[in-house]
């Protein structure tokens, strides 16, 4: 097994945890931190996209892929967040 | 030197978002001044389509597979041209109906960075660009589906942005694999590629993430509580607007990696004739105006679906022009028909179907709007919607699918049986309690959901121009 390989096949794994998650968990936060997980297996698997063969330089493009990713999950989990935070408050008061 | 019209129609309102959100004084006037830059950028765009049939812009002058370039042809601008109208006129309803102050301060850079991402869809041809896009419609939309800060909103809102990471990011692994594969994310470096294991399971999954954003039944459990529970000009937008970006999306896919064989393309189809059938039952049986009318959203994509698979795979290349102009009247139609739910809940004070007829007050003129929006919708000429009906089963037909043609009446008879229970609720006037109010519940804010309504029949007597409009630049690669 080559590295890129196993790396790969590491990105799919964390993928496919998080999807399971992401579809059956029941606790609001749980699926954010599946959906998260997704996030970095995909991520993962486009950085092995910029692995080379050892002595050449890897691929600059997918590292800024990865990076623009980052910033838009970054971005959607802070919304999730928020929206979790003003249900919980909505239903607070609600119960009152 | 002077800027296209590609980058403005995405960049005007990028800035106009950023505008209407530092200085929210003056964010009416500067997001309809954006709005209406963004029309005259797609007008222009449009002339230069007629003329020259596709235009190319390679942002910064760099050319791809490092670069990313713009490109528009007859569909994209058709697409854009769609947008831009429903936007104007949704803008201008919510003018008038969004008296909160707090919901008039967000509504107008969330819609603004929202038609930043739709404009950017029909504008990109490159994978990463379209992952970036769609989450920044995702952000926009989910923005507004809870707007109005009612716990059933917030709700379907979280509901509705748990679908459209998770679509997102299905998408963003299907990328991976191209990247892995081809290591070119543009299209013409997708249509130069060869299929193998590799790109057929990054199109499987991208296809699965789209399906999930665009809501094809089964993975349409987030959009009735969404569409319904939002505002009323933030439904009309998500209705008719949003889900189309990735329906679009999966067009443009499917001519750059063709499905790879004539099961898939059949199963599509089916899935759109599960959506018929399960949204029509749904929205037999509901009990709620705006319901009712998100449910007649899911039978549409339903419906769009079964029109791209209506020949099978060789007829994929006459085919989407039936789903393009299902697209186009679905979007008109459906603005009008939320603009005027939310106009008749506004004046009658509910939107309980079965009290509908008990009303003392009725907005004639929003009754009248959801009838001609209906009329689209259901597909009678001389609408738009009955060109994209009419080509959908003439296609069927000449391959031979009758099993299309048998959905598409099915489904076409249950739409005439729900919008028919409220137009009993509209026309009923023996159960009401008191006098009838006359004259009551006319107002400005029916001029922009009519004005819709009247585009969408009317546009169907301009069938001709328009589909050989969505034809130039070939964007479905059949170049002479």
């Amino acid at each position: 097994m080559t590295p890129d390989l196993i790396y790969g096949l590491t990105g799919i794994a964390v993928f496919a945890i998080g999807l399971v998650g992401a579809l059956c968990a029941q606790d609001r936060l749980r699926r954010v931190l599946a959906l998260k997980l997704c996030s970095v297996g995909a991520g993962f698997l486009l950085v092995v996209g910029a692995w080379r063969t050892p002595s050449a330089a890897p691929d600059p493009v997918p590292h800024a892929l990865v990076i623009t990713g980052i910033v838009v999950m970054v971005s959607a989990t802070a919304v999730a967040l928020a929206l979790i935070r003003r249900l919980k408050s909505l239903e607070a008061e609600d119960d009152d | 030197m002077m800027i296209d019209p590609l980058t403005l129609s995405i960049f005007v309102p990028l800035f106009g978002a950023i505008l209407t959100f530092v200085f929210p004084r003056v964010a009416t006037v500067s997001a309809l001044l954006a709005v209406l830059g963004t029309c005259g950028a797609v007008f222009v765009l449009a002339l230069k389509i007629l003329a020259a049939g596709e235009v190319l812009v390679p942002l910064g002058g760099w050319a791809p597979p490092l670069g990313i370039t713009l490109r528009a042809d007859g569909l994209s601008v058709a697409m854009l041209a769609m947008t831009a109208l429903v936007g104007l006129l949704v803008s201008l309803g919510a003018l008038e109906s969004l008296r909160d102050l707090r919901q008039r301060q967000y509504f107008w850079p969330l819609w603004l960075l929202l038609l930043t991402g739709m404009n950017g869809v029909y504008l990109s041809t490159d994978l990463f660009n379209l992952y970036v896009m769609i989450e920044v419609i995702a952000l926009g939309a989910v923005g507004l589906t809870v707007l109005s800060g009612t716990r059933e909103a917030v709700r379907a809102g979280l509901e509705y942005m748990y679908a459209s990471i998770l679509g997102a990011l299905l998408f963003l692994m299907g990328v991976g694999f191209i990247y892995l594969q081809i290591g070119r994310l543009d299209f013409a470096g997708l249509i130069a590629a060869e299929a193998s294991g590799a790109t057929s399971a990054a199109l499987a999954l991208m296809v699965v993430g789209l399906l999930l954003k665009t809501a094809l039944f089964p993975l349409h459990f987030w959009l009735p509580a969404a569409h319904a529970n939002a505002t009323a000009p933030a439904s009309a937008l998500l209705s008719g607007l949003v889900v189309k970006a990735a329906l679009y999306i999966f067009l443009r896919l499917s001519t750059y990696m063709p499905l790879p064989d004539e099961t898939l393309v059949t199963l599509i189809g089916a899935l759109g004739a599960g959506a018929v059938l399960w949204g029509g039952v749904q929205a037999l049986r509901t009990e709620r105006l705006k319901l009712l009318v998100a449910w007649s959203t899911v039978v549409q994509i339903g419906l769009i679906f079964i029109a791209f698979a209506r020949a099978g795979q060789a007829g994929l290349t006459e085919s989407w022009k039936a789903a393009a102009v299902l697209i186009l009247a679905h979007g008109m139609a459906k603005a009008a028909m939320f603009l005027a739910a939310g106009r008749i809940k506004d004046e009658v004070g509910h939107d309980r179907i079965a009290d509908l007829d008990k009303s003392e007050i009725r907005p004639t003129l929003a009754q009248f709007t959801f009838a001609i929006a209906a009329i689209s919708l259901i597909g009678l000429p001389p609408s738009l919607g009955f060109i994209g009906k009419w080509s959908l089963m003439e296609g069927a037909m000449a391959a031979g699918y009758w099993h299309w043609v048998a959905v598409t009446m099915i489904g076409t008879l249950m739409s005439v049986a729900y919008f028919s229970r409220v137009f009993a609720g509209f026309l009923r006037f023996d159960r009401m309690r008191g006098e009838l109010s006359e004259h009551k519940g006319w107002a400005l804010a029916d001029v922009a959901p009519l004005t819709l309504a009247a585009a969408a029949i009317s546009l169907g007597l301009m069938a001709a121009p328009i589909l050989s409009f969505i034809e130039l630049g070939y964007p479905f690669g059949a170049a002479p």
